[in-house]
């Protein structure tokens, strides 16, 4: 088992032909993802990487019963296909472009409520189950399958966690990169509520950023329900000096100055562990294993 | 983005915002001509720098006649005002807001963001303006109200009419907060702003509203479709110079661990590392994912540029189009070139790592193998205190 994705996952790519989406999609290929066909609006009826393509989502979703979409449009159209996907009711969307204008997200996230559709992302890695299905544009080869959930806001922090699960033999249920924009489709909340009911998943390490109040409001899910399998957390960003801001109303709004200190301590009140440094992370899981 | 005071004002104007009458001024000369212009007999003088809680540090003055308003503009352009918002050694003045000083019965907060937690435009609204906003919005969390807009009704007349009611307005003074409520909004999402703060919004006795500061912040990532607004940049914005100047996010530091790390979030993991392992960081630098070979060794040569550095640690762990064979090529093509050559640590992970290593090695690169993050970390530590 493992959550949201796995070896029959059959997925289409939108913006298949850019150079990122044909870059990242034959490395999903390779990896033994389900890649079935391409959408790029104009090109409908070709092929690219021996792939049918598609001028829209709903002739491909069609075609090809697809379970997933992962989109390598550019930023300024980024929105329109995440929306065309919700519209054709595509179950899992994962949105790897970075740069997409926030308000086109507060619209995008509008219609996710009233849809069926989950988002992973935007401007994120992506999401993996090792071994299984990776769709996204992390390096396959730091993965292996294992016990550890991991849902994170950062990029390459991630990779280094997933890296030092893998050198400590415990492996990864699923990888999902939740994305580091201020508005994202699936939250921590959102993915640890299944890595707690998926039985591959014994551990679940959360790895956030500074900014935002989206660790608090995780920590203060497993506080209130003190989930039976161990959550361990991460914020970098300990010694980083402090930023220049503007106005009072991004600390009003937060109720905090979004620092790691801050987000550390929220873990700590709700029980999760945190590693002594990011270089620990590995050790904390193994020894938050032992201790159950 | 950030965009001056006068700036800000002068583009809710167009929404209905109503402000005091004033204009920008370069010079001493400038800004008493603007007063005369003006007239009246009492002028706000306010330095514009891209940062809040100017009036606590004395970026805002009040005086009565225009040789005063000259006199306070000489005090303040050309100095650096440090606020609790610019950080450490301030910002430079290089420009005043001269205004028609406004009669105040009251001043209510108002502002505009979009609140990550509902992903929703939110409007925060109070009864008490003014920079003790934070701390009474920590003291009394009842006294600063929010109001989630939802995106597909826009912010209405009858939202707009509630909120005014909350604000204690009535008559004139609800009708114009309806305006200006409605009006930010509407700018809000025209122009793709991530911030609106108007504080404070001034009340007059005979119910005339004026929003005596504006701030306002726009998503980065939005200004491809705005052009008058990026045109707007101050080409002396301390965030974007430092960007300019090198093409990274480089962050100077107090310590002597040069640092090159692929991604901020790894970047900074690997300053608290770096820390816990008994070092200081010299640098935050994050290399963008679509660097070149030769931004790549612009980067190198920027971290040691630093004469601070006594080592350096490059941690890549290669993903998305980064690999590291290329972040190699790129050391490799600066180390050639570089005159002072100090203990280089480099903890390649990912995507071509076996390549990077190789390509280093077969360029002739000096540099400590490190296999994991905590290794990398114990010895740039080691070669930095000079034990190697």
């Amino acid at each position: 088992m493992s959550i949201l994705v796995n070896a029959d996952t059959k997925v289409i790519c939108q913006g298949i032909t850019g150079e990122q989406g044909t870059f990242h999609c034959e490395q999903s290929i390779a990896y033994g993802t389900r890649l079935l066909a391409g959408v790029t609006p104009g090109k409908g009826g070709t092929k690219h990487l021996y792939l049918p393509v598609y001028d829209r989502v709903a002739d491909a979703a069609e075609a090809t019963g697809a379970d997933a979409a992962v989109i390598y449009v550019p930023p300024a159209h980024a929105a329109e296909a995440i929306i065309e996907s919700i519209n054709a009711d595509i179950p899992l969307i994962v949105c790897i472009t970075e740069g997409i204008p926030v308000l086109d997200m507060v619209r995008v996230k509008h219609l996710l409520e009233s849809s069926g559709s989950r988002l992973v992302g935007p401007n994120s890695p992506g999401i993996i189950t090792p071994g299984e299905c990776k769709i996204g544009i992390m390096p396959g080869l730091i993965h292996r399958p294992g016990k550890v959930g991991i849902v994170s806001r950062s990029g390459t922090l991630t990779y280094e966690a997933v890296a030092q699960t893998t050198a400590a033999g415990l492996g990864q249920s699923t990888v999902v990169g939740i994305g580091g924009d201020p508005v994202v489709g699936m939250s921590f909340i959102d993915c640890l509520e299944l890595f707690m009911a998926d039985p591959q998943t014994e551990c679940v390490l959360l790895i956030g950023e500074i900014g935002g109040r989206e660790e608090e409001a995780a920590a203060e899910y497993v506080r209130a329900e003190k989930p039976r399998k161990p959550v361990v957390g991460f914020v970098a960003g300990a010694s980083a000096p402090p930023g220049r801001r503007m106005g009072h109303a991004g600390a009003i709004i937060s109720g905090g100055s979004g620092a790691a200190a801050e987000k550390l301590e929220a873990f700590r009140g709700a029980g999760i562990r945190i590693p002594e440094s990011p270089a620990m992370i590995g050790e904390a899981i193994a020894a938050a294993l032992r201790s159950r | 983005m950030d965009i001056h005071e006068y700036q800000a004002k002068k583009l809710l104007a167009r929404y209905g915002v109503p402000t005091p009458a004033g204009a920008v001024a370069f010079t001493p000369e400038e800004a008493e001509q603007v007063a005369g212009g003006l007239g009246g007999g009492s002028f706000a003088v306010k330095a514009q720098i891209l940062a809040g809680d100017r009036g606590p540090a004395g970026g805002v003055k009040l005086v009565s006649t225009p040789a005063d308003v000259r006199e306070t503009a000489a005090t303040m352009l050309g100095t650096r005002l440090e606020t609790s918002q610019t950080g450490g050694g301030g910002d430079s003045v290089r420009r005043v807001y001269v205004e028609q000083a406004f009669k105040r019965a009251r001043e209510l907060y108002v502002a505009m963001v979009v609140d990550r937690a509902s992903a929703r435009v939110t409007l925060i609204y109070s009864t008490d303006g003014g920079t003790d906003i934070e701390a009474e919005a920590a003291r009394h969390p009842d006294s600063v109200k929010r109001l989630s807009i939802d995106p597909s009704k826009g912010l209405t007349s009858t939202d707009a009419r509630a909120v005014a009611e909350e604000l204690g307005l009535k008559d004139a003074a609800a009708d114009a907060a309806e305006t200006l409520l409605t009006g930010i909004y509407e700018a809000f999402t025209d122009l793709d702003a991530s911030l609106i703060e108007l504080n404070p919004v001034a009340v007059s006795k005979d119910g005339a509203l004026a929003a005596l500061d504006a701030k306002m912040s726009f998503d980065d990532n939005a200004l491809f479709r705005h052009k008058e607004i990026s045109d707007l940049r101050d080409a002396e914005d301390p965030g974007r110079l430092e960007r300019a100047r090198h093409g990274f996010n480089y962050i100077k530091l107090k310590g002597n661990v040069g640092c090159l790390v692929n991604g901020a979030g790894l970047a900074m993991a690997t300053m608290d590392v770096i820390k816990s392992c008994g070092g200081e960081p010299a640098n935050f630098l994050d290399v963008p994912p679509v660097a070149s070979r030769e931004q790549i060794a612009e980067a190198f040569k920027l971290v040691l540029s630093d004469s601070d550095v006594a080592a350096v640690l490059v941690n890549v762990i290669g993903g998305g189009i980064t690999r590291c064979d290329a972040v190699a090529d790129g050391l490799a093509a600066a180390w050639r070139v570089i005159g002072r050559k100090v203990p280089l640590v480099v903890r390649f992970e990912g995507t071509n790592r076996d390549l990077g290593k190789k390509a280093l090695r077969d360029t002739g690169v000096e540099f400590i193998a490190a296999d994991t993050l905590v290794d990398a970390a114990n010895k740039v530590v080691r070669a930095a205190s000079g034990s190697r």
